[in-house]
């Protein structure tokens, strides 16, 4: 019977059927960050348990790492204890942890794929909801609570219900400044934020496939927004020649007989889904979220729903929606002024990300009264970008210029915007108080994000000339 | 893990779609590594801006003071894996929450911690929903796990279907890995299996070193 890349990677992977009926599915490679895994280490070691498997797992100081340049432990106060007890827990455990200083250092679902530490067809977890980002290199990941987490580390398998498969397939060809991020914003926005509950979705299509890899990851990052329990690319050629040569990924002799076998990982022809979804991208504009949830989502020429027009049952939502982020029913986005602007975040903070918003900035000024932001997903992106001249675009053009971390996403690591601000941001969640509280938060491509911080209002991209030289 | 078989208390209505962790459990709360558990819970709807109390907040209203039961809308739980979100629940004395639908990930988090979550089907919910509005928190209401009823003032019993792994898995409050260990031979002959076909999997070599 034809089966979908989903099923072919889970029954791979089923290493029993538990007493309760859970599977047992083997977890490949296991990404711990600081927020929560000293919780989990703590548990362990009451229980006296070892981790069964520290050769198979990695830990990234991410959450809650200061930005500023020179940061240490002490430059985040809150944050010391966090990465005191992960260096701890990771020493005891001999399981190895890109420390803040280490020269590879970053956000988890950066470092992960960047080091080559994940593989097509390989089960991945992380104590985050954002996990399934590296699903972008076909790799099956699920994110996880903190007792899941101890349970990882005590067993190697996390013990699952077979959830049901998704296919959203991605039509057309993406016009210029239209990117992996609007797609996803729309998607979301037709679906809804718990659209994909249950599912793991598989993104196919013309558009994917155009996809650089690092798109790819942009849009499996927003997964979590719809609901989504985990979603994957198929990987293909451009998907191998990425990771060829990644240090962790496997080299030589290895490395053609993996090659081998990861050109047979795809969806049979036929392969039942319990749920498809189409999107033509052709004719899609830079998106923007409008409201306090991912799914509240425009066109970046649209306007602002009107409750009174509205269903019923959504009206209290948008009411509730509009007053949080002050905005009036029926206007436009486009040119409304913003206090911040934020590019980074494990949605939109690798290379190709920060080259997009540097194509427009270049030889350009942010507007005045306007703290704009860059941070870079993690330390070899930053170097990368340094190399490439990106941070004094950046820097040139009044942007701040971060060491890498999670920074203003969730605000962990005390970055973040001031009571009643609006801020364009680059993340994942405009959910109420995420980026401070009050902060009014619209979600949007690199691109966008830049073009906003050069006007000092929402800006349409495909308006701007080209970046001078 | 506390196993759950009965737990009688106030039954609060928070009938709301898409509450998410971050308004259950605010990452800012979370700068500690051993946070107030019982202050975080909701704690951004529970202050006005000036700090004080919000009266309009409904777990701040006297009747719903010492909450047992949460009841609300679709997809509860929303956005981030933080435990938190239970463990603030927990730390509240609520230990069961009756929602029109749970996000993936938190209802995984509260089966882990002995927090039983319920989803009603859909009749049933609207009347229990109209029940626990017009009861106001003046009386408890009782879930029984092994009876799968809710029981509570002015009315009839609700029942609730919850799948049966579950339900024992909380009865019992079985250890997690405890019930995974049982299948230690299984997981080395997995890890032997996989090593002959797809080796590169077990191997996590840094090329350079």
């Amino acid at each position: 019977m034809p089966a979908t890349l989903f099923d072919k990677i889970w029954d791979s992977h089923l290493v029993a059927r538990r007493a309760d009926g859970r599977d047992l599915i083997y977890i490949d490679r296991h990404v711990l960050h600081e927020l929560h895994a000293p919780h989990a280490f703590e548990q362990l070691q009451k229980q006296q348990r070892p981790v069964r498997r520290p050769d198979l797992t990695f830990s990234m100081q991410d959450h809650t790492v200061a930005t500023k340049p020179g940061r240490d432990d002490s430059t985040n106060p809150s944050g010391a204890a966090f990465l005191k007890a992960m260096r701890e827990g990771s020493h005891r455990n001999a399981i190895r942890l890109f420390d803040i200083d280490d020269p590879e250092q970053g956000i988890s679902h950066v470092v992960a794929p960047e080091l080559g530490m994940v593989l097509p067809g390989a089960t991945h977890a992380v104590p985050d909801s954002h996990a399934s980002t590296v699903g972008g290199l076909g790799a099956l990941a699920f994110g996880c609570g903190t007792t899941e987490l101890a349970h990882i580390l005590a067993t190697q398998v996390m013990a699952l219900r077979r959830p049901k498969r998704m296919l959203i397939r991605l039509d057309g060809r993406l016009g210029p400044h239209v990117t992996a991020k609007d797609v996803a914003l729309r998607i979301i926005a037709e679906l809804g934020v718990a659209g994909a509950r249950g599912h793991v979705v598989e993104y196919a299509g013309a558009a994917v496939r155009a996809m650089p890899i690092e798109s790819r990851m942009t849009l499996c990052n927003l997964n979590i927004e719809m609901g989504g329990r985990s979603g994957f690319v198929a990987p293909d050629e451009s998907t191998f020649s990425w990771i060829s040569g990644r240090p962790f990924a496997p080299q030589g002799a290895m490395w053609e007989r993996a090659l081998a076998h990861w050109r047979t990982l795809g969806s049979d022809e036929g392969a039942a889904f319990d749920r498809e979804h189409v999107l033509d991208c052709s004719s899609l504009e830079p998106q923007i979220t409008w409201g306090t949830d991912p799914s509240q989502v425009l066109g970046i020429s649209g306007r602002v729903p009107d409750p009174s027009a509205a269903d019923q049952s959504r009206r209290a939502a948008i009411e509730s929606a509009l007053a949080y982020m002050g905005l009036e029913p029926g206007m436009a986005l486009a040119g409304l002024p913003v206090d911040r602007v934020f590019i980074g975040s494990c949605t939109n903070s690798r290379l190709p990300d920060l080259q997009a918003a540097a194509d427009v900035v270049r030889g350009r000024h942010v507007a005045e009264g306007v703290i704009a932001m860059v941070v870079p997903g993690s330390t070899s992106v930053k170097r990368a970008a340094e190399a490439a001249g990106l941070d004094r675009v950046f820097r040139d053009a009044g942007f701040l210029w971060g060491e890498s971390g999670c920074s203003m996403c969730a605000g962990g690591n005390g970055d973040r915007g001031e009571p009643g601000e609006r801020c364009v941001s680059t993340t994942n969640r405009n959910f109420e108080h995420r980026q401070g509280p009050k902060v009014r938060t619209h979600l949007v491509s690199p691109a966008t994000a830049a073009a906003t911080a050069l006007a000092g209002r929402i800006a349409d991209v495909r308006h701007v000339p080209p970046g001078r030289t | 893990m506390q196993p759950f078989t009965r737990h009688t208390g106030i039954a609060v209505p928070l009938i709301k779609d898409d509450i998410n962790t971050d308004q259950i459990a605010p990452v800012q709360s979370m700068r500690k590594l051993k946070p107030d558990y019982q202050a975080l819970l909701f704690m951004r709807a529970r202050r006005r801006d000036d700090g004080s109390e919000d009266p309009d907040f409904v777990l701040n209203q006297p009747q719903f003071r010492q909450p047992g039961i949460l009841v609300t809308g679709h997809n509860f739980g929303a956005g981030s894996s933080r435990e938190a979100a239970v463990w603030g629940m927990l730390a509240n004395n609520i230990r069961v929450i009756v929602a029109r639908s749970f996000a993936d990930i938190y209802r995984e988090n509260c089966l882990q911690n002995g927090l039983l979550p319920i989803v009603l089907a859909a009749e049933t919910a609207d009347a229990f929903e109209k029940r626990v509005v017009a009861v106001n928190g003046e009386a408890p209401f009782t879930v029984d796990l092994q009876s799968q009823l809710i029981t509570g003032p002015a009315g009839p019993d609700f029942a609730f279907d919850i799948p049966s792994a579950d339900r024992m898995r909380l009865l019992e409050g079985l250890d997690d890995i405890g019930l995974t260990l049982k299948h230690a031979d299984e997981i080395v002959d997995w890890e032997r299996r996989i090593s002959a076909d797809q080796p590169w999997l077990q191997n996590t070599a840094d090329s350079r070193t």
